[in-house]
């Protein structure tokens, strides 16, 4: 290789290697964590903590083991809920999407309205459901129960089963505004042309969707669906929030055990290994899922 | 290549390793005399009122010694997590205020200067302190990793109006008298058929507090919890204790329960000060309640009800608040200074006053102490108040217990309460996760 080709990559070497350290700097300390014994003992001195070896691993793997009993009912947990919020998350923002696709009036007025839950602060926004799902003083109850009179009695929505309906809900009220966006702007680069020649046809609105807009929106689709799902597997602020510290079991997300299992239990070691695997789950799935659909996109 | 990248990746796990074991220096240097770094717990209802208590104070601390005080108060919510990030990376303050009950658990990481008897004569001696206080200074035998600051125990607050409305005129002394009064104080009040008024009112979804009653009702059936360093948490006497608190809610049918989504303080207080609950039990509130417009005349202060014949007399475990100094510090005189300063009687008489705790120091008297409220907290202190257990898991026993304990409260809100059997097991299972890994 001549100098002159050389140089370029000479001047990018010190801003490649900060990237590289930066990036994976935490995650290969996370992995050299995931085999230490750290727990308070060695805190101060992680640096010095005793190998472990696969010990951790073989913990959180071992069923039969409370601790990974309980990380295996959140991730069934995580999976549920990462399926009803990406699908609804989606549904709601491609139907907003469509809706305003056409001018309608007040379409600007419409579309800040519906951006509200992504620019507003998680904190405020996930307080403020909490407040309307509490028991006794909260909305949904005055409403259901004192003004419509559909149900008997107070229910409660921040403990027990509903729990996890509350958080889906909460959730997919703060995504769907990021696949509306998304949609949105693939919408704008479908030729108008082709809806004017559709209609000629005689083609119905709903046909339209299907056979038109669904298919030109393909590739816009598949990061769409990839995103929400990663940020929905990892979420951890809204449980957090919504249910004040402690989380019940219908709603404990995978993050949430992580978090318990490192800051509240001090076992930074088991911690990390459940968080490498978590990890190496979502690559996996990451990775079957371009395998999968990138055929599917380019035959478009 | 693939050897050259495996060299790649050593050094870079090397480098990072390096980068932030280097800036932890095994503790206790001078380097910096004039300059001190404080983390103060949050003792008041808000942050900002915390340091307009404390800063006029750290002023006379700087007028005596020359040595500035960089104050940050921080809400014991975020404490643990502050602290064990200082930790890992030795860089924090120099001193530190801890909840009392982690004591063990911080003097297992070996970051906090120990207080041997020539450190405790520089404060005057151990023996100013109080002989309860002192056992939440660390683990058992260890040498301690704190030294007291203020402290609390439980007691009975009792809305003297709906005491009056019941034919109630004294608070209860005993559970079953307990029980009884909450029964007498739960009514319908709008005619609607269902009870709007409650005998108690609970934080239930608070894992801490639920985990500080079933210790206390657990320790007064003689409950042990831990055999050493190993968790026993599933004793007969550990579940009937939890069974009692649940019974409050579920078969005694005393506390609403909606008081299972109750996550902060504030829940309580409202229900207490708006009549719509006739007790609590909670920590020595102090000045909380004139915040809320009630004086003395509208509410009373008892010690929390005795378990009666057949069980220890236990009414609280010690609480509050500890102070530390940080190993990794550059001013270590400057900062025992520090804590001498602020654990001199003429300090916690002000400090104790201002956040309504109790001084764990003898020498601290004043008119402040002579309310009933403060007497009453004295003597349980002295007399009816156990340490947590003083072990390094403890964090750990009161994570996973009261983590638990709150799921059953859930439970029993919606018509479940679990059974002896139930609970037993999931105390076994919690067991096994203290020591999985550790």
């Amino acid at each position: 290789m001549s100098r002159r080709r050389l140089t370029p990559y000479l001047f990018l070497l010190p801003a490649l290697a900060l990237e590289v350290f930066v990036h994976f700097g935490p995650m290969i300390a996370g992995v050299v964590m995931s085999g230490l014994k750290l727990t308070q003992y060695q805190l101060a001195q992680w640096w010095k903590a005793p190998w472990a070896g696969l010990a951790n691993y073989r913990v959180v793997l071992d069923v039969d083991q409370p601790v990974s009993a309980s990380l295996l009912s959140s991730f069934l947990v995580t999976v549920g809920f990462t399926l009803v919020v990406v699908t609804a998350s989606w549904v709601f923002g491609m139907a907003g999407a469509v809706a305003l696709q056409n001018t309608v009036r007040g379409r600007g007025l419409l579309r800040t309205l519906f951006l509200v839950p992504y620019a507003l602060p998680i904190f405020a926004g996930v307080i403020t459901w909490r407040f309307l799902l509490q028991r006794d003083n909260g909305m949904l109850n005055h409403v259901l129960v004192d003004q419509l009179g559909l149900l008997d009695g107070n229910a409660f929505y921040l403990i027990g089963s509903n729990s996890f309906w509350s958080l889906c809900a909460v959730e997919t009220w703060r995504e769907w505004p990021f696949a509306f966006l998304m949609i949105m702007a693939g919408l704008q680069s479908i030729p108008e042309e082709v809806y004017e020649a559709s209609n000629m046809d005689g083609a119905s609105p709903w046909r339209q969707v299907r056979s038109i807009t669904l298919p030109m929106l393909s590739s816009v689709n598949q990061v769409l669906i990839l995103v929400l799902t990663l940020r929905t597997f990892r979420n951890f602020e809204t449980p957090y929030v919504l249910f004040g510290g402690t989380v019940p079991d219908q709603a404990r997300l995978i993050s949430v055990e992580i978090y318990q299992n490192s800051f509240l239990t001090f076992n930074f070691g088991l911690g990390s290994a459940m968080s490498v695997l978590l990890l190496l789950f979502l690559m996996v799935v990451t990775a079957g899922y371009l395998a999968l659909t990138r055929r599917r996109v380019h035959e478009v | 290549m693939r050897a050259r990248w495996r060299a790649a990746i050593t050094a870079l796990a090397a480098v990072t390793v390096m980068g932030t074991g280097a800036a932890c220096g095994d503790g206790g240097g001078e380097s910096n005399p004039k300059v001190l770094t404080y983390w103060a717990s949050q003792q008041s209802p808000s942050v900002q009122r915390d340091k307009e208590i404390l800063e006029p104070e750290l002023r006379k601390f700087t007028e005596q010694t020359g040595i500035k005080v960089e104050l940050e108060v921080i809400p014991f919510t975020e404490l643990l997590n502050k602290i064990l990030t200082a930790t890992t990376s030795g860089q924090g303050p120099d001193v530190l205020n801890i909840g009392n009950t982690w004591s063990a658990s911080l003097q297992a990481t070996g970051a906090l200067v120990g207080w041997d008897s020539a450190m405790m004569d520089k404060l005057g001696g151990a023996g100013r302190f109080a002989a309860s206080a002192l056992a939440t200074t660390g683990a058992e035998g260890a040498t301690p990793a704190a030294v007291p600051l203020y402290n609390k125990v439980y007691q009975l607050y009792y809305n003297k109006k709906l005491f009056r409305e019941a034919g109630l005129t004294d608070p209860p002394a005993t559970w079953d008298e307990f029980v009884a009064a909450g029964k007498r104080l739960t009514k319908d009040t709008n005619g609607d058929g269902k009870p709007d008024q409650w005998g108690l009112a609970l934080r239930g979804q608070a894992s801490t507090v639920a985990l500080h009653y079933a210790y206390i009702l657990g320790s007064a059936r003689g409950a042990k919890y831990f055999d050493g360093g190993k968790p026993t948490f599933d004793s007969p006497a550990a579940v009937a204790g939890i069974e009692q608190y649940l019974s409050w809610m579920g078969r005694d049918n005393i506390v609403n329960p909606s008081d299972a989504e109750n996550a902060d303080w504030a829940d309580v207080y409202e229900a207490f000060v708006n009549h719509r609950a006739g007790m609590m039990l909670v920590q020595t509130l102090g000045k909380t309640l004139s915040d809320y417009k009630l004086t003395d005349q509208d509410y009373g202060v008892a010690a929390v009800p005795s378990i009666g014949a057949g069980g220890t007399d236990i009414g609280s475990f010690v609480g509050g608040t500890n102070i530390s100094i940080f190993k990794a510090t550059d001013n270590l005189s400057g900062a025992v200074d520090l804590v001498k300063f602020l654990t001199s009687a003429p300090e916690q008489v002000v400090l104790n006053t201002a956040f309504g705790t109790i001084p764990p120091v003898k020498d601290a008297t004043g008119p402040a102490f002579d309310t009933p409220e403060v007497k009453i907290a004295r003597q349980t202190m002295a007399s009816r108040a156990i340490a947590m257990p003083r072990v390094p898991q403890e964090t750990q026993f009161e994570t996973l217990i009261g983590k638990e304990v709150v799921k059953w409260l859930a439970d029993t809100a919606t018509g479940k309460q679990p059974n002896g059997a139930q609970i037993s097991a999931a105390l076994k299972a919690a067991a096994g996760k203290v020591s999985a890994g550790g």
